[in-house]
């Protein structure tokens, strides 16, 4: 081993350094300010839907708990009047809880609900400093209100929303 | 014992009595026939023709009449069409196939019929996951309908069936399970069908709606989720519930309940009841639960008005203390007034408390009252219905005879089980001074005036046809009340039907003996422990160191609350804020029966056992305890700290309660009908019985020992004046007492304090229906709503008990 063999071979490290410095793409991105777009199929934190005239689309039926293979699902149910309508129909999800600590990110809950009203949205941020934060109530999951009068609860015609399951079309057609 | 019947059912050998049904006979050898409008309580009808099964008989010879011989083995012949199995009696020889291609073909096709209209409301219906129709669906249904999905036939939504059943039409299959159950078992038909085809609907033929008290029941056994409680709407899904067996704690009957809880956060995460559901005993309540029970069974156990701290009286206001505090305080005083000590406990509480509370009232010196108004009680342990009594068994050449109680208000179940066992041909004497809703069932009615009880009873020692037909029957049961009765009244009237029974010999038999239709649930259980009510209670309180366990005086009575005032020191223990924990020097928090272990003994002296179903509200402990300790600070030593010890003690020191133990009162026997989780589709969703079915005490004349019937001292009857009336104590069933106030849902049906007049009378005192009367009760001033009843004697007012007017047995009064 010739004496400058060591700066050789420090030489060749640096070359390689600088060229993937000057001609290679980045691969790494300025997280927070900078965020990537997750794939089609990312399960990321669960979203609660309205329809487009702003009422939930949750029933309270409690379904996506019972798929719940990690128990994180928590959801109670009260009746809706015409004076104060959460969701179309006679019941919807006073209480609906999610323990993001729990969850495991499965989309049974998705695959469970009657009304397409939880998907598993493309939001990873959930970081939280107190255990406490973990628990995601419904004001949290649920999307925002299209205008403030389109928000629920609010009062509504007496007899339009009968139904709490939407009308479905024959599926064979 | 009937007529053995012996068949085949794919291939399996049945062997079942005669005159049973298809779909019950397979049942008994395990094998389901789906089914939605056949249940084992109900007359068959085939209206939903889901039991479809090749049914084949043995081919009979037309000349010989014998069964035709091929190959060895009788011919059988198989009818050409499906036959429905719930209408199908079984016979000699007949050959069932339930699982044929045939027979399942017959099956898919019902089910694809019934659902053409059913909506795809599962998800947001309470009966999802507990629903006979999408169990048969998932058994034995098509995952393809033909039906065009757009054609589907709508009706209405959400209709309220009074303010207890919600209805939705849409969901209903046509079964007329509810109709049937109405008709036939609670004998009030106040729900039918109208319109014709795809649009019959079932509609309330009441005012006001659905006007019965067995109406729980029906949305128990409907077999989708058209029939719903409004108390239990939306509260959770079925499979979100724990299950735990109770007891019901509304009346002596003790039918047997299964409370359902949850966690939840409406309730700040605690574990609460969310409904009451029948659990079945055969024996005692079937597999029904009467609307008291259902809807106001535990709201009272998590009312906000519980005491959940000890409270001490410190300068004139009850603050905050430690349990040490509060013990050692009532320990004190009831030490240094030993002379005065009196224990005031009501059949609220269960063996156990009582019990203990006897022993330390024994120990100290002391005297313990029961806080009722209706005597009787000494005497049921001598003639009281023999171990083995079931009112279900009873039927042609039995005999059954209500004095003076009007069980529709007092006790329902025991009401619904002696029509049944009228319609099944035993006979039913009523003997009342007004109409009661058993009149329509009873064979003989007798009517006599308030005040002529004991001389009613009496006359059935004279040869009459009634008399005659009571004495010469198989078995004969007699259920004595306190309507228009006092202690002495009462306790008079029981040993009159006690004297009747004995010489009719009608004593020491199952399905025979004396039943007392108590106030309280466990009435009973505290005159077994020894506990007696004290005829002048005011007296009995006044100047004295009173310890009150599970009674409200001084909310029930002004005289009694005066009398209080005067007492030297004044322990409540209890779970509920009352008027008397207001008074209180020291006031005990309790924990109510949803949160502890214990017994109860029912009217038929059934000792049944309750468990804990939610955890203890805040500091509170159990009554038994809460005496041990108070005991233990007046050097009597108490088992306070196992519920079962406590019962080991009591069973060793009385004798109707030898060899019992909480084993023997866990112990379970098959039961039929069926039901339970895992025969949904069978027999509603009434529970299973596994946790006990309870042990009925031996009478001392079943036992062998000898019978003295104690005369009791006859008071003068009360004759009011001209322009007076015989104001006499009723019950009403929902009333304003503690434990059914803070059911809401029962408001409307409960009403308001009121006083009942004949319309005569009436009109010779300027009144109206509906107006705002003040009654005067022989010095204690009240108002009330009048109302008018035509089937009451005239000279009588007759006022309920326990809504808010005090009164304990027959007064003079005047109502203007």
């Amino acid at each position: 081993m010739g004496v400058f063999d060591p700066v050789i071979e420090l030489g060749r490290g640096l070359a390689e350094t600088l060229r993937s410095f000057l001609f290679e793409p980045t691969v790494t991105i300025q997280y927070p300010e900078e965020k990537r777009e997750v794939r089609p199929r990312f399960r990321g934190r669960h979203i609660l839907h309205r329809y487009e005239d702003g009422l939930e689309k949750c029933i309270g039926c409690s379904l996506c708990a019972a798929a719940c293979p990690s128990d994180a699902i928590f959801v109670e149910a009260a009746e809706n009047t015409d004076e104060k309508r959460f969701s179309p129909g006679e019941r919807y999800a006073s209480t609906y809880e999610i323990n993001m600590m729990r969850c495991i990110y499965c989309g049974f809950c998705e695959d469970a609900c009657p009304t397409e009203a939880i998907t598993l949205g493309d939001n990873y941020e959930l970081a939280y400093t107190d255990r406490r934060d973990a628990i995601y109530p419904k004001e949290k999951l649920l999307d925002p209100a299209p205008s403030a009068d389109m928000s629920s609860p609010r009062k509504v015609e007496p007899g339009v929303y009968n139904r709490s399951v939407p009308e479905m079309k024959n599926p064979s057609k | 014992m009937s007529k053995q019947v012996t068949l085949s059912i794919n291939g399996v050998t049945a062997v079942v009595p005669e005159g049973t049904t298809v779909v019950d006979a397979a049942k008994s050898v395990g094998i389901d026939i789906p089914v939605f409008c056949h249940h084992p309580k109900l007359e068959p009808v085939g209206m939903c023709r889901m039991c479809l099964v090749e049914i084949g008989r043995p081919m009979l010879d037309r000349a010989t009449g014998q069964a035709v011989i091929e190959n060895g083995l009788p011919k059988i012949q198989f009818m050409p069409k499906l036959e429905t199995a719930c209408t199908n009696r079984v016979s000699e020889g007949m050959v069932v196939m339930t699982i044929s291609d045939k027979a399942k073909d017959g099956q898919r096709g019902t089910l694809e019929f019934l659902l053409t209209s059913h909506p795809l409301d599962c998800p947001v219906c309470d009966k999802g996951g507990e629903c006979p129709l999408q169990n048969l669906t998932m058994a034995f249904g098509s995952s393809q309908s033909r039906f065009i999905y757009d054609e589907k036939n709508h009706l209405e939504k959400q209709v309220p069936l009074g303010e207890l059943i919600w209805l939705d039409r849409e969901r209903c299959i046509q079964c007329a399970r509810c109709i049937r159950f109405q008709d036939e078992v609670a004998g009030e038909a106040v729900l039918g069908f109208d319109e014709r085809g795809r649009n019959t609907q079932i509609v309330s033929l009441s005012t006001p709606g659905f006007d019965s008290v067995f109406s729980g029941n029906t949305t128990d056994i409907c077999p989708v989720g058209a029939l719903t409680t409004a108390d239990f709407r939306f509260g959770a899904r079925p499979w979100e519930l724990k299950a735990q067996a109770s007891i019901c704690t509304q009346c002596p009957v003790g039918c047997n309940t299964t409370l359902n809880t949850r966690r939840e956060a409406k309730a700040g995460g605690d574990i609460v009841i969310k409904r009451v559901m029948p659990r079945q005993n055969e024996e005692v309540n079937e597999i029904w639960l009467c609307d008291k029970g259902r809807f106001a069974g535990y709201h009272y156990t998590e009312s906000k008005k519980r005491l959940t701290k000890p409270l001490v009286r410190k300068e004139e206001k009850l603050a905050r203390g430690s349990w040490s505090a509060a013990v050692n305080l009532a320990a004190e005083n009831f030490v240094k007034y030993k002379k005065d000590f009196v224990v005031l406990a009501s059949g609220r509480l269960a063996n156990e408390d009582l019990f203990n509370l006897k022993s330390l009232a024994d120990t100290a010196g002391g005297k313990a009252i029961l806080y009722s108004d209706m005597g009787g009680g000494d005497i049921t342990p001598l003639v009281g219905v023999g171990q083995g009594t079931n009112i279900g068994e009873m039927g042609k050449g039995d005999a059954i005879l209500v004095v003076a109680s009007d069980l529709y208000q007092e006790a329902p179940i025991w009401w619904l089980r002696i029509k049944q066992a009228a319609d099944r041909g035993a006979t039913l004497i009523v003997a009342n001074p007004r109409e009661t809703k058993l009149d329509k069932f009873a064979k003989y009615v007798i009517r006599y005036a308030y005040g002529d009880e004991v001389k009613t009873v009496n006359d059935f020692s004279r040869k009459t046809k009634i008399s005659d037909e009571f004495a010469k029957a198989k078995n004969a049961i007699v259920f004595f009340g306190s309507e228009g009765l006092g202690l002495n009244g009462s306790s008079m009237l029981a040993s009159a039907c006690a004297t009747l029974l004995k010489e009719t010999e009608h004593i020491g038999k199952p399905n025979n003996g004396l039943v007392g239709v108590w106030q309280r649930v466990n009435d009973q259980g505290a005159w077994e422990v020894g506990f007696r009510p004290e005829p002048d209670l005011e007296k009995a309180l006044k100047g004295k160191a009173v310890y009150i366990v599970g009674a409200d005086p001084v909310g029930d009575d002004p005289a009694l609350a005066k009398a209080l005032k005067g007492a030297k020191f004044v322990a409540v223990q209890d779970i509920l804020e009352t008027a008397t924990t207001e008074i209180a020097d020291v006031v005990f928090p309790a924990q109510a029966f949803t949160e502890r272990e214990g017994t109860f003994t029912s009217g038929e002296r059934r000792v049944q056992r309750f468990y804990a179903a939610v955890p203890p509200k805040g500091e509170t402990k159990p009554d038994f305890a809460i005496t041990s300790q108070v005991a233990k600070g007046m050097g009597v030593i108490l088992e306070g700290s196992s519920v079962s010890v406590v019962f080991d003690i009591l069973a060793n020191s009385l004798e109707a309660f030898a060899d019992l133990s909480y084993e023997k009162l866990a112990e379970v026997r098959g039961q039929f009908p069926i039901v339970g989780r895992g025969d949904l589709y069978y027999g509603g969703t009434t529970y299973g019985n596994t946790q006990g079915l309870g042990v009925q005490l031996v009478p001392t004349a079943q036992a062998g020992g000898a019978v003295h019937i104690s005369k009791i001292r006859k008071e003068a009857a009360l004759r009011p004046k001209e322009n007076e009336l015989l104001a006499v104590p009723v019950s009403k069933l929902y009333d304003r007492g503690v434990t059914v106030n803070p059911a809401q849902l029962l408001d409307r049906r409960v009403g308001e304090a009121s006083v009942t007049l004949h319309p005569s009378t009436a009109k010779n005192l300027g009144l109206e229906a509906g107006a705002k009367v003040k009654i005067n009760l022989d010095g204690v001033k009240a108002e009330a709503t009048l109302k008018l009843d035509d089937t009451i004697s005239t000279g009588v007012a007759l006022v309920p008990r326990s809504m808010g007017i005090a009164i304990h047995e027959p007064v003079v009064a005047k109502v203007k």
